[in-house]
């Protein structure tokens, strides 16, 4: 008998929930809309004029001789060639050298973290220009590492440590690997040790357990870091031009030379274009190979 | 009560001061023309350009100006492409400031107010003036080679890229064309005097490039700005390297074994550009006029070893004869060297640079 009474109840309240969810979504909406006309003003509308400016010539003509320039020098496909190159082992350098350090980081007793994750940020927290021109001073042909080591008679002539692609990846991994460590340390400290002990207890080895249990459920966080590191890399400008020597051109050193010694802000803009489409195109690989959602959002 | 009333009439008072005051300048304003914007480069140029030229010229001439640093052909064209120009003569290198003139963003340059007439030949164009006279050499390390002149020394492009006479590491410019030919095509055997002759062609151009190609693993590191060629030679990082002139000698004097040779070397001047629809074009004109007069020129050789455009200007310096002589525009130095011709550059850098860039990359 008290049934629909209840229902009556459910209704009421039903109707009030709806509406406040209603007032609730509006609020949300309303309070993000600086940020999204913030948005679009600071990446929407610079990415579609960057896009118009990318099909005009220099005399301001509409025309496809930005791109058509793309296709007649092989140097700007060799351009985007080496960015790729770079940027793919930058990431898998940076998940070989950042895996054991995340894992131990997520192993040791939360309060001696705190000690282990300063050496992480604080690298992190210190300026990118520094950092960069500490590692030519040390790598190159004069520099600390190759002078001590034929000191001590390691190597008679110096190595090639600087001003080519090496330089380019030691600073490269150095400046990226906070970037992958920290989404994978937080992946590993989600992991419930339990299934780890669950799995021993079933007669896993410590091995197969890591391998089994372990490194399966921490892929979520090398899949973000990693996937925060590439896009880094493709863009990235300071490191590679002090490090590479000149030797190393990735696209956003092209981009420069060209602003700066052909003013030609079209042809700028295409190579900025191309290297805005590529980015997304990787990115939708990355999807679709990777399943994305489920592996960083756990749907199914 | 008193107190608010005074408050009040001071008030008054200062508006009124005020007012009167913003009235007179107004009435200054209309006899005296306003400041101009001149922008410079950082650094040690800048400052070399400050003491020599802006400040006497700006006092003597009455003309204010606001000095900003950071000059660039490319804002240049920015500023008047987006009908947004803020700068009213701004320094530049002449390959930049042709190629700013042939887009049509610099003012055409009133020879009545700018006197030329004693300048010395290719250092002012239509549009550009030279304000200083820099080589593009080649440098070495003066412990491994020897010191410039003594038996043995480098002396020469074919020099640069004998790697068996002078085995060792080289250094060359960056993404950017500009005096990257020329030492190449010298360094074939062909006379300076001869060598845009031989580059008027793509074909020339590609055996440039071809000798450039020929070099390229012997080269090291490949230098951006002047203050890394000075930093490359200070680190010992390389072993031969161009460059330009005033810059080695600024790292001589911070203790880099390094020296260089003017002979054939690309002589080619720094100059001043008027933006088109500067703010204030005709005061930029008479200040332009005035920093380009041989009495100031005269004093740039004190602060910078880079040689004044005004060939007057080295017969009323009072600058020893030593550091006169060891400017790259003395007659002794300037017989030994090549022009750089805007010509060639107006006509041959887009299709040059790219396949520069192509050779960069490969």
């Amino acid at each position: 008998m008290a049934s629909p009474e209840i229902n009556k109840i459910e209704h009421l309240n039903a109707d009030k929930l709806l509406a406040a969810e209603r007032h609730e979504n509006l609020t949300i909406f309303a309070l993000s809309l600086p940020a999204l006309i913030a948005v679009l003003v600071v990446i929407v509308i610079p990415v579609g004029w960057l896009f118009s400016l990318s099909f005009l010539d220099s005399s301001g003509q509409l025309s496809l001789v930005n791109y058509q320039k793309m296709i007649e020098y092989k140097s700007y496909a060799r351009v985007f060639k080496t960015t790729f190159n770079v940027s793919i082992l930058t990431t898998l350098l940076c998940i070989l050298i950042g895996y054991p350090l995340a894992y131990f980081l997520s192993q040791i007793p939360r309060r001696y973290v705190g000690f282990f994750m300063l050496t992480v940020l604080l690298p992190f927290w210190t300026s990118l220009l520094v950092r960069t021109y500490a590692w030519l001073v040390m790598l190159q042909r004069n520099g600390l590492i190759n002078n001590f080591a034929i000191d001590l008679g390691l190597w008679d002539t110096p190595l090639k440590l600087a001003h080519n692609l090496n330089g380019t990846l030691i600073g490269m991994v150095h400046i990226m690997l906070p970037f992958l460590i920290l989404p994978l340390y937080a992946a590993m400290r989600r992991i419930d040790p339990h299934a780890l002990q669950a799995a021993a207890n079933l007669g896993a080895t410590p091995v197969q357990a890591f391998w089994q249990i372990f490194v399966p459920l921490s892929l979520p966080g090398v899949v973000a870091g990693s996937l925060i590191v590439f896009v880094l890399c493709l863009g990235f400008y300071v490191t590679p031009a002090v490090l590479g020597g000149g030797r190393v051109i990735l696209v956003s050193m092209q981009i420069t030379a060209i602003l700066e010694d052909q003013f030609n802000w079209g042809a700028a803009s295409a190579l900025g274009v191309v290297l805005l489409v590529l980015t997304f195109a990787a990115l939708f690989l990355a999807s679709r190979f990777l399943k994305l959602d489920e592996v960083m959002f756990g749907k199914r | 009560m008193n107190f608010n009333l005074s408050t009040k009439r001071s008030q008054k008072t200062l508006l009124g001061a005020v007012s009167a005051a913003a009235l007179s300048v107004l009435a200054i304003g209309q006899a005296h023309a306003d400041p101009i914007t001149v922008v410079s480069w950082g650094g040690s140029y800048g400052k070399a350009q400050d003491a020599a030229l802006f400040t006497d010229a700006s006092k003597n001439s009455g003309i204010e100006i606001n000095r900003e640093s950071g000059a660039s052909m490319s804002k240049v064209v920015l500023q008047v492409e987006s009908n947004a120009v803020t700068w009213d003569l701004v320094v530049s290198g002449s390959g930049s400031c042709a190629a700013a003139a042939a887009k049509g963003a610099l003012e055409k340059i009133d020879f009545n107010v700018v006197d030329v007439s004693n300048f010395l030949p290719n250092t002012y164009t239509d549009y550009c003036v030279g304000s200083d006279v820099f080589a593009t050499v080649f440098a070495w390390n003066t412990d491994k080679y020897g010191v410039p002149g003594t038996a043995g020394a480098p002396n020469s492009w074919a020099d640069f890229w004998d790697v068996e006479k002078f085995p060792g590491t080289r250094s060359y410019r960056l993404n950017n064309v500009d005096g990257a030919l020329e030492p190449a095509v010298m360094a074939m055997g062909v006379a300076p005097e001869d060598v845009y002759d031989f580059l008027s062609t793509e074909d020339g151009i590609k055996k440039a490039i071809d000798k450039i190609r020929e070099l390229k693993p012997h080269i090291a590191v490949y230098w951006k700005s002047g203050a890394m060629q000075a930093q490359l030679m200070k680190d010992q990082e390389v072993d031969m390297i161009t460059g330009w002139n005033g810059r080695f000698d600024n790292a001589k004097k911070d203790g880099a074994v390094v020296g260089y040779t003017f002979n054939q070397a690309l002589r080619d001047y720094d100059g001043f550009g008027i933006p088109k629809g500067a703010p204030n074009k005709d005061t930029a004109m008479k200040f332009l006029g005035e920093v380009s007069k041989a009495k100031y020129q005269a004093n740039l050789p004190f602060h910078i070893t880079y040689g004044p455009t005004n060939r007057e200007a080295y017969e009323v310096t009072t600058a020893p004869k030593e550091l006169l002589e060891a400017l790259p525009s003395h007659p002794n130095n300037v017989s030994k060297m090549l022009a750089v011709s805007l010509d060639w550059y107006a006509k041959n850098r887009e299709k040059a640079q790219e396949m520069y860039m192509e050779l960069l990359s490969e």
